[in-house]
């Protein structure tokens, strides 16, 4: 390690702080789950668990919450098929208006959410609403999968840039075709960045708001049933405790999945790295 | 390496492999097989849907029912040039999203520096792990919380009030501290992958050449790290830009995202006329992130 | 090959754009809405026929002011029609929902009917079909609010006015005026603490004041200014903008939670605020000041669209039952238009402290509705400002 031993203590009081700064806000969500009161007063006057009692018994919030999961493995499974296509395009071949490719495929998720679901709903409702397409559950997909395909095809790009093409090669010349090369060599190097992928894809879709006001109708995801009791001074302390509930059980998945991922997950690792890139 | 079972070769003849072996032929066709539906989806479904939004910012609303006529009009983009109060909300939207992404930077960076170079790879997985959680609380409840926290009475406050100092929460510095608390986590992770990616090698090599650690941070490392910084600068700037959640939760000024917001419904054309604004900001600051090598660090 | 793989993927690129075009190119086909239909596709025509149609459909999606959907378990229960309902913040927020056609309909403010009557977007009622319409009070059936060329638009919902709410530990009890919030001297006293409804409609309200303190201006209708009125209000409301420590977009949480907490202590409401945080026992006090006031007569209306036309009109007609009037008007804080609700409130008197019987109180209640070019009177050398310059006057007030 090169840096100094003043340095290393500095930077562990930084990270400390900026860690405590990540989960203030959190533990405020869960202790107002306990909030025995209607209105969020501070500091809390009551405690109580009653909230978990009338979240438990909201039907809303069931479907809400299936909706969202509906949402998110369906615009998650698009985006890996249309993200890889992409990422597979764009690393391996060389064509006219490749640079405006990478350039555009950016824009769904460099652009603000207001502006992808303003565009879509205005879509939407005057282009293709003459012609009977209605908001729903599809159109909410259409939205996430769109900026879903551009996580996917991040990480699979970066995994493709770090393997060296020459493996399909060698695998053609030991006779394989084309199906066999990517189900036995590509995708082995893949699986992992396509895991990753697919998870952030999934976690930003769980918890697309702005988008997904554009682009639903009656039906709502989680966020949406979220937003809306958040509107309703009686109902609103069942909110903190559906997002209480949402942080613990997402916490084993995404342990798992970076696990998993571990070396070239979310993030690669600097022994492959330091080969190709610098 | 383990060994790898091809499996039975699949018969010379068969449809499978007569596919395979006129795309490997034609490497162009191969191309637009991968590349068609994608192309499509972005092409058809993304882009079309902005030109179409373009598109109505050229046309007009009826003065009483507000209902959309497809006349063709430069009005909508004449009042945003001409009044100033659509200015003064870009500066400020502009502004705030700036300031917003210093402080991620400056957050972030120690955090991530600390996890890519100093920790071990198992506490190294934890903190990566404690980085993303955030992420799974919702947006809306994150903004509520800072609601509660920002308070004339609330956490801040009964903090200071011992001190007898008070904090006006609910302003726009109030705002940049929740856009910097909502947008942090995705200004750690690009700068930590691009911290990660540096070989301990060039490091141990600086500090072998006489470099000292300052020299060596400022010399190697930050050059070597400020396309993952501008990468991640990317979510910051652009996420505060369209916002428009948090403003209306926290603060009660206007910006671009709540300007549009307003005026989407009954007003189409001018909403689509001043979305112009922050596509072509965003726009302007990607073609200066690639040239800045960021694009390789998303 | 490279020339021709170029030549072909130019060729690609153009069709692509060429595409994308035409599908924008569609969206400008032309416009084969307008015009009210008078029958809604899908209808029964007599009360048995929709009841067993609406059991066929199952569900009613509707817009709605907060908690203006009461007694929905028992209404699923007794006709099978599940209720989903959306709050709108503000009545140009309702339209959009609307135009979306994914609501069957919903509670609607006058600046909202008068806009969707004039386009098509709600359908005329039959008001045989629903039984309790009979005993709605007859003085607000036939409005131009809810009422086009003699065709009743919807059900008539309930009436209340925006109050001006204050803490009675900040400030006088005995206020009653809205000068607390348009005076120089009281502005800068409550600097920092006003709480305004973040909508264009305000500028009503600002209007409605200059009725009272500058005569001279001849303002009438607080909804109809000519330009030289309403720059006096914009003027107005561009010197309270500064003072104003929030502007709140039909959130009725956002302004609970600061008159809670003391972040807010002098502003407009609707009654529902006032009625959450007298529960909480917060110090607070509403009234309708000596200047009058603007409100609102909401009504019921489906849309010509409706997917389930046959469970919104049971649920119209619920709404206007004696049950469900009783609930709401206690529950939103408003006064009741089926009056037999009366003897069924929980306060005795409520009917009477909400004046739902008092046509004179209502005298200086300026309902909410839509600003009209023509002025609505009869004299055509007059023009007045319109609803979209209103709405774009609105974004320059708040900067």
């Amino acid at each position: 390690m090169v840096e100094p031993r003043l340095t290393r203590v500095l930077l562990r009081l930084g990270s400390a702080f900026t860690l405590g700064f990540l989960y203030l806000p959190l533990l405020v969500i869960g202790l107002y789950a306990f909030n025995g009161q209607v209105v969020q007063r501070w500091p809390i006057e009551e405690w109580s668990t009653r909230w978990f009692r009338v979240a438990f018994e909201n039907d809303g919030v069931r479907t809400a919450l299936k909706n969202s999961v509906v949402v998110g493995l369906a615009a998650t499974a698009i985006a890996l098929v249309l993200g890889t296509l992409a990422s597979m395009a764009i690393a391996r071949y060389r064509f006219f208006g490749r640079e405006v490719v990478t350039f555009a495929v950016i824009l769904p998720i460099a652009l603000p959410g207001i502006i992808t679901g303003l565009a879509l709903q205005a879509t939407i409702k005057d282009v293709l609403g003459p012609w009977g397409v209605t908001f729903g559950l599809g159109t909410i997909v259409v939205g996430h999968a769109t900026f879903a395909v551009v996580v996917v095809y991040n990480n699979v790009l970066a995994r493709l840039r770090r393997t060296a093409g020459s493996l399909d090669e060698a695998s053609a010349d030991l006779g394989a075709d084309s199906w066999q090369t990517f189900r036995y060599v590509m995708f082995p190097q893949l699986r992992t960045a396509l895991l990753a992928g697919g998870l952030l894809a999934f976690a930003l879709s769980f918890d697309e708001i702005i988008v997904t006001i554009f682009t639903s109708g009656a039906q709502q995801t989680l966020p949406i049933w979220m937003y809306s009791t958040l509107f309703r001074p009686t109902e609103l302390p069942i909110v903190n405790v559906v997002a209480l509930f949402v942080i613990l059980v997402s916490i084993v998945p995404v342990y798992i999945a970076q696990r998993l991922a571990g070396s070239g997950g979310i993030t690669p690792t600097r022994t492959k790295q330091a080969a190709t890139d610098v | 390496m383990t060994s790898v079972s091809i499996g039975e070769t699949p018969p010379r003849q068969g449809a499978g492999r007569r596919l395979s072996t006129f795309l490997y032929r034609h490497p162009r066709v191969r191309l637009w097989a991968l590349l068609g539906l994608p192309f499509l989806w972005l092409g058809l479904v993304y882009i079309g849907s902005l030109l179409v939004l373009l598109l109505s910012a050229f046309w007009t609303t009826d003065s009483f029912t507000s209902e959309l006529i497809h006349e063709f009009t430069l009005d909508n983009f004449r009042r945003i040039i001409e009044t100033p109060v659509y200015r003064d909300v870009a500066v400020r939207t502009i502004s705030m999203a700036a300031a917003v992404t210093v402080a991620c930077a400056v957050l972030a960076f120690p955090l991530a520096y600390y996890m890519a170079r100093i920790t071990s790879a198992r506490t190294r997985n934890l903190l990566v792990v404690a980085v993303l959680m955030p992420l799974w609380a919702s947006y809306l409840v994150k903004a509520y919380a800072w609601q509660v926290i920002l308070s004339g009475q609330g956490v801040i406050n009964w903090f200071l009030e011992p001190l007898g100092l008070t904090f006006d929460g609910r302003s726009n510095v109030g705002l940049w501290l929740v856009f910097t608390y909502l947008w942090l986590p995705y200004m750690v992770l690009p700068i930590y992958a691009g911290l990660e990616r540096i070989p301990s090698s060039l490091l141990e090599a600086s500090a072998d050449l006489g470099g000292r650690s300052l020299r060596t941070f400022l010399r190697v490392t930050l050059p070597l790290v400020f396309p993952a910084v501008v990468a991640g600068s990317i979510f910051t700037f652009s996420l505060t830009l369209g916002d428009y959640i948090a403003p209306t939760l926290i603060a009660s000024d206007q910006f671009i995202g709540t300007v549009i917001y307003r005026e989407y419904g009954t007003a189409l054309p001018i909403a689509a006329a001043y979305a112009m604004v922050p596509i072509a900001v965003i726009v302007g600051y990607l073609l200066v992130a690639r040239k800045l090598k960021a694009f390789e660090s998303l | 090959m490279k020339g021709r793989s170029d030549r072909v993927a130019r060729w690609a690129a153009l069709s692509l754009l060429v595409a994308a075009l035409s599908v924008v190119a569609a969206g400008c086909g032309g416009d084969d809405d307008g015009g009210s239909s008078t029958a809604i596709e899908g209808l029964g025509s007599s009360t048995e026929e929709i009841a067993e149609l609406a059991r066929g459909e199952g569900e009613v999606n509707l817009v709605i002011w907060p908690n203006y959907a009461v007694l929905t378990d028992e209404f699923t229960a007794a006709t099978g029609c599940t209720v989903n309902t959306k709050d709108g913040t503000s009545s140009d927020d309702m339209i959009s929902l609307m135009q979306t056609g994914a609501y069957d309909g919903g509670s609607f403010s006058g600046n909202a009917t008068v806009r969707m009557m004039a386009t098509g977007d709600v359908a005329p009622v039959d008001t045989d079909l629903i039984s309790n319409y009979a005993d709605i009070s007859e003085g607000i059936k036939g409005k131009d609010y809810n009422s086009l060329d003699g065709q009743a638009y919807g059900v008539p919902h309930g009436r209340g006015p925006n109050y001006l709410m204050f803490r009675t530990d900040e400030l006088p009890e005995d206020t009653d005026s809205w000068a607390v919030i348009w005076e120089d001297d009281q502005l800068a006293a409550n600097k920092g603490k006003i709480s305004i409804y973040d909508d264009s409609i305000f500028i009503a309200d600002a209007a409605l004041y200059l009725k009272a303190t500058q005569p001279d201006l001849g303002i009438e209708d607080p909804y109809q200014l000519t330009q030289e009125q309403f720059d006096a209000a914009v003027a107005l409301l561009k010197k309270q903008a500064p003072n104003v420590g929030e502007y709140w977009p039909g959130d009725v949480v956002k302004q609970i939670g600061s008159f809670t907490n003391g972040d807010s202590t002098v502003g407009t409401t609707w009654p529902y605020q006032f009625l959450q945080l007298q529960k909480a026992n917060v110090p607070v006090a509403a009234i309708k000041p000596k200047e009058g006031t603007t409100g609102w007569s909401d009504t019921w209306m489906v849309s010509s669209g409706a997917a389930n036309p046959n469970c919104m009109y049971l649920w119209m007609d619920h709404m206007a039952s004696p049950e469900a009037q009783a609930a709401v008007a206690e529950g939103f804080g408003e006064a009741p238009v089926n009056l037999k609700a009366c003897d069924l409130t929980t306060n005795p008197n409520h009917c009477d402290d909400f004046h739902a019987d008092d046509e004179s109180w209502w005298e200086d209640v300026y309902y909410w509705t839509t600003p009209d070019e023509t002025c609505k009177d009869d004299d055509d050398e007059t023009t007045c400002v319109t609803q979209a310059d209103w709405k774009a006057a609105w974004t320059e007030i708040r900067g």
